[in-house]
């Protein structure tokens, strides 16, 4: 076991293996938190869609989420990145191809950021669907619209309620963006597999990958325990009051 | 004030309530009592619109609820509710709370807002109170900020729907005075309660409903003296022994 | 769009791709019967008031949880040869083969999920149950076997076989070390026939299909459940 593979100079240039190790994980952590940013905002909107009683905004959103639900994400990255660009007119197809810069990590980023938001949806939607009854006519009582109900009661006790599920989404991306290899991102696992054909040093390249996803795991989780203390609310245990 | 003419209301075919009418006068106060599951709380849920009703109508000040055109939030706004489980929203302090629809339904400014909040908790002897969270209240406590909570809308009528049914029973009374000075003061009151006690000292009239129809209607004195319907003395033999 | 869209080539690779699938679903089912009996162990452990038990499921479990699947495939499929070579001392050992080094990891590393859905089963039969059981005389193991799991299971089989299709969807990653299942079949007759989007398109449908009756099974079950309570 030799860990000092790390400082030897890469067989093809460009630094050390340590530097491909911090160039994965520069690409890990790329395209997992502007995909966070997609699924976050993208999930929350399709999230309350799914709670309103209109059928014009919980049809789509549910068939959203059914679609991208149900197909494994492996097959999502490949319907992006090869069938897209043949789909589509010609026009954008060919800059999709050839004019558009980075175009494996765009595509994983646009992936893996829609993939996850039909996930944060669900848990969007289950956290405002767990408020009791009582606080949307409490707040309709008052006169309040629709809306306004969402806006100062439903999501702000809604957000609280999930972030221990959306922590586990957060986390769940980091893992997932390793599925980026499959069509050419050289994130932290791909980084790991080329080290290893390299200089055989296999056991050394994947424990190198797992310890930092293990560090990732742990920043996070720390992360979001501390604000979820944060955003407590005083004297509120679980979905009821006292 | 408050005219309920021929209501009723199916949930799929099962018949909620049957053919109610009722008038509520200004200045009146009427209880409303029943067995469980006789629709009284849905009853008057209906008058503010939270239960929709398939037939009939309900006149509020000359407004209608059910027509199509009436602006629901806004009527809304001039009429208060007690719920059951107080629904004080967990994540603001008893302030923001009681201030919330003053500045966003009724356009009040805050300063104007946390005026009234310190009026009104002073009249329901909260006043050290007014930072904190309701759930480092006790439930008699936070029934009393829903109170003022309704009353800083300035309302012409109040409905109160089971005010005391969750609270401990040393808590109902600091409740009950509460209820029992407004309607000292002339407020329009109609409230769903099995507090005999309340409705004997306050109660202009007494309503009781069985299986969604009204069953009796009748004023104070000759309700408790002597009931015309056999479900009615049945009712208050078996709830006036507490 | 679809002009020169061939249909044809679905047609003609059905055979090969029912082959991927029932790859796809024979590794799903003996991961998730591996994952839950792995599980289980794993849970009761966790749920032991001994450290020497809890600790090392504990860590097992937080370290697979926080590794991401390609990952474990990678580790299983490139490490176990090299240590069937150590064991055995043989410089030519070729180890277990592809198929059962993505069982085992597929196994262990559903093992880990299995074990936090069991555990919380566990946890949700009241301890008046397991008081009731000691009350009675039954020993630990007699408390568990007839008393406790039964009722957890019950309450658990939705979450379980939802994450049974998490799992079948989790297959497809064996396409990484070029194993032939569903999605491996499908992206091959892809790549020789020049059929991308046919292919691609076709997998995806088929994938949808069986998730999305699964999934509606499960919901149907769980409201099957809850009514009956």
């Amino acid at each position: 076991m030799d860990f000092s593979v790390f400082l030897q100079p890469a067989f093809s240039g460009g630094g050390t293996y340590l530097d491909w190790v911090l160039s994965g994980i520069k690409w890990t952590l790329w395209v997992s938190i502007l995909a966070w940013i997609i699924a976050f905002t993208a999930g929350s909107v399709l999230g309350v869609m799914r709670t309103t009683r209109l059928p014009l905004l919980y049809v789509p959103a549910t068939v959203y989420v059914e679609v991208f639900r149900n197909i494994p994400l492996l097959v999502q990255m490949f319907i992006w990145y090869f069938v897209l660009p043949e789909v589509v007119p010609k026009g954008i197809g060919d800059w999709l191809k050839t004019g558009m810069p980075m175009p494996e990590f765009w595509n994983a980023v646009l992936c893996l950021g829609f993939y996850t938001a039909s996930r944060v949806a669900e848990q969007v939607r289950s956290g405002i669907q767990s408020i009791p009854k009582g606080q949307t006519e409490a707040g309709l009582a008052m006169g309040l619209t629709r809306p306004q109900v969402y806006r100062h009661v439903l999501l702000p006790m809604g957000y609280r309620i999930v972030i221990p599920p959306l922590t586990s989404e957060f986390l769940t991306i980091f893992k997932n963006s390793s599925v980026a290899l499959t069509i050419g991102v050289l994130e932290l696992t791909a980084q790991a597999r080329q080290i290893s054909e390299y200089t055989f040093r296999t056991f050394e390249a994947f424990t190198v990958a797992t310890v930092v996803y293990v560090l990732i795991t742990l920043t996070v989780t720390v992360a979001m325990r501390a604000l979820e203390k944060k955003v407590r609310v005083p004297g509120y245990i679980g979905s009821s009051a006292k | 004030m408050i005219e309920i003419r021929n209501v009723s209301k199916w949930y799929g075919s099962f018949r909620v309530l049957a053919d109610c009418t009722t008038k509520v006068e200004k200045g009146e106060v009427v209880v409303v009592c029943g067995p469980s599951g006789s629709g009284k709380s849905t009853l008057i849920k209906c008058v503010n619109g939270l239960e929709p009703f398939q037939q009939g109508d309900i006149v509020v000040d000359g407004i209608s609820v059910a027509a199509k055109d009436t602006d629901l939030p806004r009527l809304r706004s001039r009429i208060g509710m007690v719920f059951q489980n107080f629904e004080l929203f967990p994540h603001m302090n008893v302030t923001d709370n009681i201030s919330l629809a003053q500045i966003k339904v009724l356009g009040r400014s805050k300063e104007e807002a946390v005026e009234r909040v310190h009026q009104l908790l002073n009249r329901v002897g909260l006043s050290e109170h007014a930072q904190k969270y309701p759930g480092q209240l006790s439930g008699g406590q936070q029934q009393r900020v829903a109170i003022a909570r309704a009353l800083a809308m300035d309302p012409i009528a109040m409905l109160f729907d089971e005010p005391t049914s969750a609270l401990d029973p040393e808590m109902i009374n600091e409740v009950l005075d509460v209820m029992v000075e407004l309607a000292q003061e002339g407020m329009t009151m109609m409230v769903v309660t099995h507090e005999m006690g309340f409705a004997r000292k306050v109660a202009h009239r007494v309503i009781f409903m069985d299986e969604g129809r009204i069953v009796e209607d009748a004023n104070k004195e000759d309700f408790f003296g002597s009931p015309r319907s056999d479900r009615a003395q049945h009712f208050l033999s078996k709830i006036l022994h507490h | 769009m679809f002009t020169g869209f061939d249909f044809d080539v679905i047609q003609r690779a059905l055979p090969y791709l029912g082959q991927g699938m029932l790859f796809s679903l024979g590794l799903t089912l003996l991961s998730m019967l591996g994952g839950i009996l792995l599980g289980t162990l794993l849970a009761l452990m966790r749920l032991s008031g001994f450290g020497v038990l809890n600790v090392p499921a504990g860590g097992y479990v937080n370290l697979l949880r926080s590794t991401p699947l390609i990952l474990v495939i990678f580790w299983f499929y490139f490490l176990v040869p090299l240590a069937m070579k150590k064991i055995t001392g043989d410089a030519y050992a070729s180890g277990i083969g592809p198929f059962y080094s993505a069982l085992i990891a597929f196994t262990m590393f559903e093992a880990a999920y299995y074990c936090e859905i069991i555990r919380a089963g566990i946890q949700s039969v009241p301890r008046g149950q397991v008081h009731a059981a000691y009350a009675l005389g039954l020993t630990y193991g007699q408390a568990m076997l007839q008393v406790v799991l039964p009722q957890a299971f019950r309450n658990m089989v939705p979450i379980l076989l939802t994450q049974g299709i998490i799992l079948f969807q989790d297959t497809s990653l064996v396409y990484v070390v070029g194993l032939t299942d569903f999605m491996g079949a499908a992206s091959k007759v892809a790549q020789r026939d020049g059929r991308l989007v046919e292919m691609y398109l076709f997998a995806a449908l088929v994938y949808f299909l069986f998730c999305f009756s699964a999934s509606t099974f499960v919901r149907r079950l769980q409201a099957h459940y809850s009514g009956a309570r």
